[in-house]
């Protein structure tokens, strides 16, 4: 108690909504990111993702490479070129002789051994452990079928390579009268990606700002910073800061999985544009978040113990589950579905359908656009809805405050 | 002189009124003491000049003009629920706050530095207030008030659970920033220390002032109250004329005697008690701020 501090004759600078909000937001980022917790889910997630990818990888690898030995280094190109036009990753090799090549079939590491028919005539004979892939097997009477009908087409008179490229290129012509889009592998990943983790991200991101709510209001901090800071702001600083916070998190994530697909290989992703289909996800993440967080907040002010957050949220968790099942189960499967198409347009939803039907490819950009802006229609009402019960109920401890009340204040 | 001021506040929770036109005002270097019974309206009071709570009726006004956002910034403030992130540092936490309060990084770190060096705390600075012992949490809570530089300090029971040492360190700090002009206003339920600290003293009751003024105005009293030690009361009280027997105890053998009379210097007094015995003491007698108090409160349980 010696020397006390001394009032500074210019007061400090007042500040700004868009400083108080800030400094808010950059408290919750800077707790948030030192916390075990936020640290140890991101790592979980991108071990999980990068895993998946991993698995992936091996497991697809291993059905998709045949190995194929044969005697005759003559055949190597046939054997490969049929097995390619068939869709199958043949890798095919050279062995001194047939003693060397069974007993590479006995130690597995070749499938099947190919061997010229005995007497010098056209055809070969397949050697296997115990049995022929049923593929491969498709792909080798193929190819003696082929060589047969060469040999034929040659005796007769005939050029085979000319009879081949005209055999080839005939097939019967399709008229659909109501064309599907064909969705490949990557667009169904992509999209079943899109849907998962905008739904974890919303929820936890939602429920982490509840819970920072309820968390000032039972350790009565609020009372502290509402005298120097607006209600709004508050709940402004809270919101932005967690959301930087979770987009951190799945970025990080979708990052890793991005990277660890790029190097394994795992999806084409040509027939996709990544570059909207990203930039969809997070203006719908965005928008999601705001939406629900916001609600969040305002039914979290209503309750003082984190017990109690749970059960005063389930109305809203409903109304995220919902969407969310109803994309995974009906929505990627059948990408047209009319119930779907009509429900990626109604706020609260369209944040979990629209990216699926984005990275599916079957929303236009009008569509895009247009729900896009519903959404952000009903937004300030949800703000100014949210804000009210908000500033009336955080100061009031003890019962959980009834909703009727708070937004009459 | 740059003053706080109160007027005219009306609030009510539903059907219960909690303030009923209160009005007082602290002045510049003025620590004004805010007491009463619970929920007579201190708190409400308290977080309606905060803007915690906004006033059905009346207004609060900072040097003369009505009270803005950027004003109750610069007000030093301790709600009744105390309350800091426990979870947070406590460097950290004043820091942050000094920051919401409009202080630039630099001056919210040297804030902190010095005031949880003059408050004690300051080897805990790197410690979660979670960690802190009950005691330094409340000296945490009194340097978050602090930290801001405040013009004004409004501090809302600020002596609750403090030990001997925090109270001297505490009522330190009062007299010192009202000695640098701030204007002190804080409620306590601990009148000797009220009596003691403020220049000022408000009592609340049913959410209206009843009282509001030095402690010695407090005290004068139209009727005299006079203090005897010596006969029994009824040898000499009853002839006295207008005159009122307000106590007559009978502790460590010897009769102690407050008569209230509608006027004069006492001599009447002496004489009849003198006339009934001998008399050992004799002294005006003026009530303390917990006679007020419980004058108060009493009249406050009648009218009910």
């Amino acid at each position: 108690m010696s020397t006390l501090p001394t009032t500074t004759p210019h007061g400090p600078a007042p500040l700004s909504t868009v400083q108080a909000t800030m400094l808010v937001a950059r408290r919750e980022i800077d707790t948030r990111v030192r916390a075990k917790s936020f640290q140890i889910t991101t790592v979980l997630f991108v071990l999980v993702v990068v895993a998946g990818i991993l698995v992936a990888h091996f497991v697809g690898g291993r059905t998709h490479t045949i190995d194929v030995g044969t005697t005759d280094g003559g055949v190597v190109a046939a054997v490969q070129q049929a097995g390619r036009s068939a869709g199958l990753d043949l890798a095919v090799t050279t062995v001194p002789s047939q003693d060397v090549g069974e007993a590479k079939l006995r130690d597995g590491s070749l499938a099947a051994l190919v061997v010229p028919e005995a007497g010098g005539s056209d055809g070969f004979s397949v050697v296997v452990k115990q049995t022929l892939d049923s593929q491969l097997r498709t792909v080798l009477d193929g190819l003696a079928r082929q060589q047969t009908l060469d040999s034929e087409v040659s005796a007769l008179g005939g050029d085979p390579a000319a009879v081949t490229a005209k055999v080839l290129g005939a097939q019967a012509h399709v008229t659909a009268l109501e064309p599907q889009s064909q969705q490949d592998t990557a667009q169904l990943v992509v999209a079943y990606l899109a849907g998962v983790l905008m739904y974890i991200t919303l929820m936890i991101g939602s429920q982490l700002v509840a819970q920072g709510v309820v968390e000032e209001k039972t350790s009565r901090v609020v009372e502290l910073l509402l005298s120097t800071v607006r209600p709004a702001q508050l709940m402004a600083g809270k919101v932005i800061g967690i959301g930087a916070v979770a987009l951190l998190q799945v970025g990080i994530t979708v990052i890793a999985a991005a990277v660890a697909a790029t190097r394994t290989g795992v999806l084409d992703t040509s027939s996709l544009q990544m570059g909207p289909v990203v930039l969809w996800a997070v203006l719908w993440f965005l928008v999601g978040f705001t939406t629900f967080s916001i609600l969040f907040a305002a039914l979290g002010a209503l309750v003082s113990r984190q017990e109690e957050v749970s059960s005063v949220v389930t109305p809203v968790t409903m109304v995220m589950v919902l969407p969310y099942v109803f994309g995974l189960a009906v929505l990627i499967p059948d990408p047209h579905n009319q119930i779907g198409t009509v429900a990626s347009f109604i706020p609260f939803f369209a944040p979990f359908l629209m990216p699926i039907r984005a990275a599916l490819g079957v929303a236009p950009l009008w569509e895009l656009l247009l729900s896009l802006a519903i959404s952000l229609v009903v937004l300030p009402v949800l703000v100014w809805a949210a804000g009210r019960i908000y500033s009336n109920a955080v100061l009031r401890t003890g019962a959980r405050v009834s909703l009727k009340d708070a937004l009459r204040g | 002189m740059t003053a706080l001021e109160l007027e005219n506040l009306t609030k009510s929770y539903g059907d219960r009124q909690a303030l009923d036109g209160a009005t007082f005002s602290v002045g510049s270097g003025e620590i004004f003491g805010f007491v009463g019974s619970n929920g007579a309206g201190k708190t409400t009071a308290m977080r309606i000049v905060l803007g915690v709570l906004a006033a059905d009726d009346g207004e609060v006004r900072w040097a003369g003009r009505p009270i803005t956002l950027d004003d109750r910034r610069r007000i030093g403030y301790m709600p009744e629920e105390r309350g800091l992130y426990p979870k947070m540092k406590v460097g950290q936490q004043l820091e942050y706050l000094a920051r919401l309060h409009g202080l630039t990084a630099a001056a919210a770190t040297a804030a902190t530095k010095r005031w949880t060096e003059t408050l004690g705390v300051a080897e805990r600075l790197g410690d979660e207030v979670q960690k802190l012992s009950l005691g330094n949490q409340q000296r945490v809570q009194l340097a978050a008030a602090l930290v801001h530089e405040p013009d004004v300090l409004v501090l809302d029971e600020p002596f609750s659970g403090l030990d001997p040492v925090a109270v001297d360190v505490m009522s330190g700090v009062l007299r010192e920033r009202s000695a640098a002009g701030v204007p002190v206003v804080f409620s306590s339920h601990q009148l000797d220390l009220v009596e003691r600290l403020c220049d000022r003293v408000g009592i609340i009751r049913s959410g209206r002032m009843v009282a509001t003024g030095t402690i010695d105005e407090l005290r004068r009293t139209d009727r005299p109250r006079w203090a005897v030690v010596g006969p029994p009361p009824s040898a000499w009280a009853n002839q006295l004329s207008g005159a009122r027997v307000l106590s007559d105890d009978d502790a460590a053998g010897a009769r102690r005697t407050v008569v209230e009379t509608p006027g004069g210097d006492g001599q009447d007094v002496l004489a009849a008690a003198l006339a009934a015995g001998s008399v050992h003491e004799f002294a005006p007698s003026r009530p303390s701020l917990s006679d007020l108090f419980r004058h108060a409160v009493a009249s406050e349980e009648a009218a009910r």
